[in-house]
Order: C-alpha cells, then sequence, then structure tokens
C-alpha cells in the first residue's frame, strides 16, 4: 500500500466508525418509536375501558 | 434558544467545522518533510485521542459527582460519556496502528510505552460494561460504577505523559515544552480539527443521553401502565 492509500484508510475507517453510529442510532430509534406506538395504544384501551 | 433545542444546530455546525477540517487536513496543511503524506493522519489521529482522553475524564467527573450529590441522571451521563471515550479511543486506536504501519512499517509496537498504556486504559473501560451489565439496575450499580469510573481516571494522565516519561523514541512527540513542533498552518490546521472531533463527541453524546432517557421514561411508562 501506498502512503496515500494509508491516509485514506484512515479517513475511512473514521468515517465508517460515525456511519455505524448513526445506523445504530438509527436502530434505536425505530425500536423507541414501536414502543411509544405499544404504550400510546396500551394507554388508549385504558382510557376506553374506563 | 434553550439548551435543549441547540442540538440540531449544533449537529449542523459540527458536520460544516469537520468539513472543514478534512480540507485543512488533507489539502491546505503542508506536507510534513520528514513524514510525508502519512502524517496528514496526526490531524485526526491526535485530536480522537485528546477527546478519548476527554470523555473518560468527563466520565470520571460525573461519577464524582454522582457519588458527592447522588442523582440517576448523573448515573446516565457518566455511563454516556465513557461510552464515547471507548469509541473515541477504539479510533485511536485504529488510526494509530494505521499510521503506525505506514511510517514505522508495523501495525502494532509492544516496546511503545504509550501504545500499550493507552491500550490499557481502553480495556479497563472496556470492562466498565461487563461491570455495568453484571450488576442488577439500581442504586448499588450506579455506586459501583461509579467508583470503577473513578478508578480509571488515574489511567489517563499516565497515558497521556507516558512519552515524556519513559523516553519512547519510537512514537513522535510533537507538543514539547517549546511548544508544537510543527508551521504556523499544520497548527491551525490541528486545532480546527481538534475542535471538529470534540464537537462531534459532544453531539455524540447529547444524542447518545437522549435516548439512554427516554428509554428509561418509556420503561416507567411501561411499568405504570402494567
Amino acid at each position: 500500500m501506498s502512503q496515500g492509500q494509508y491516509v485514506a484508510l484512515a479517513y475511512g475507517v473514521v468515517l465508517v466508525f460515525v456511519l455505524l453510529w448513526v445506523a445504530i442510532i438509527a436502530a434505536k430509534l425505530s425500536r423507541l418509536e414501536r414502543e411509544t406506538g405499544e404504550l400510546a395504544a396500551l394507554a388508549r384501551e385504558r382510557s376506553v375501558d374506563g | 434558544m434553550s439548551s435543549r433545542n441547540n442540538l440540531p444546530l449544533l449537529a449542523f455546525a459540527t458536520t460544516a467545522v469537520l468539513g472543514i477540517a478534512v480540507v485543512l487536513a488533507l489539502l491546505v496543511a503542508p506536507e510534513d518533510v520528514d513524514q510525508g503524506v502519512s502524517q496528514r493522519i496526526f490531524y485526526f489521529h491526535v485530536p480522537i485521542a485528546l477527546t478519548a482522553y476527554l470523555c473518560f475524564g468527563l466520565g470520571a467527573w460525573k461519577a464524582l459527582r454522582l457519588l458527592w450529590v447522588g442523582g440517576e441522571r448523573r448515573d446516565f451521563e457518566s455511563y454516556t460519556w465513557i461510552h464515547q471515550g471507548t469509541i473515541f479511543g477504539a479510533l485511536t486506536l485504529i488510526t494509530g496502528s494505521i499510521w503506525a504501519k505506514a511510517s514505522w512499517g508495523v501495525w502494532w509496537s509492544w516496546g511503545s510505552n504509550q501504545l500499550v498504556l493507552f491500550l490499557v486504559l481502553f480495556l479497563f473501560y472496556c470492562a466498565y460494561f461487563m461491570l455495568r451489565f453484571s450488576v442488577d439496575e439500581g442504586a448499588r450499580r450506579e455506586r459501583i460504577c461509579a467508583v470503577y469510573a473513578l478508578f480509571g481516571v488515574a489511567l489517563i494522565p499516565v497515558s497521556f505523559f507516558a512519552i515524556r516519561l519513559a523516553s519512547d523514541f519510537i512514537h513522535p512527540t510533537v507538543f514539547t515544552r517549546e511548544g508544537p513542533q510543527m508551521t504556523g498552518t499544520m497548527f491551525g490546521s490541528f486545532l480546527v480539527c481538534w475542535v471538529g472531533i470534540t464537537l462531534l463527541a459532544y453531539v455524540m453524546y447529547r444524542i447518545e443521553l437522549v435516548g439512554k432517557r427516554t428509554d428509561a421514561n418509556l420503561r416507567e411508562l411501561r411499568e405504570a401502565l402494567s
């Protein structure tokens, strides 16, 4: 590998890490959205029953 | 604008600063006479390492505040800072290893005290997560994790000053008592990169903290509704 390729690899690794972190946070956000929806449905059921 | 609402603005500012930082590091900063183009790794590697130290330090500070004043939110804050520290710590080791291969011809050198001590610091904080997830949630876990995080902070100055204390000839020392050993443009580029990486760590911290707090609030809500 040339010196320039090592530089590209180092900067690429940083970019991949940040993108991976964004993907993990996006997955977490989807889970939170789903759980919030479930809780909202549960609260609606309670209010109808009550 | 309240501190709760400035996160999107901060995220945009971070993206802008990091964009400028990449341009400065790769295109504007002059090429190093000794190391050539591989020295450009320095502009991201060193700020990432300094940010990792900062994150671990802030994690320990929040842990100290937790032991001193108490409060569940400080446990979340300490945990999130340490998580950021391990992310930036892993990046320090990887980018450092690539730079080592480009400059010294090896991916790792066990003879370099600073490398080994940084690895020890990184592994110490990796073990924090094993400890955290092996103890039941509650005040006891908060205290145990806080004490562990505080012990780790002692390794930060040891790791940081190792190169100066141990006369390590492999790992370069850029910042000496005489100041930074580089040109003004190089130093300016380095500072912009450092600001960008620090901002990135702070934005990531804030986003993760929001996620963790929302998670905890949802758990409470679920318990209240069930």
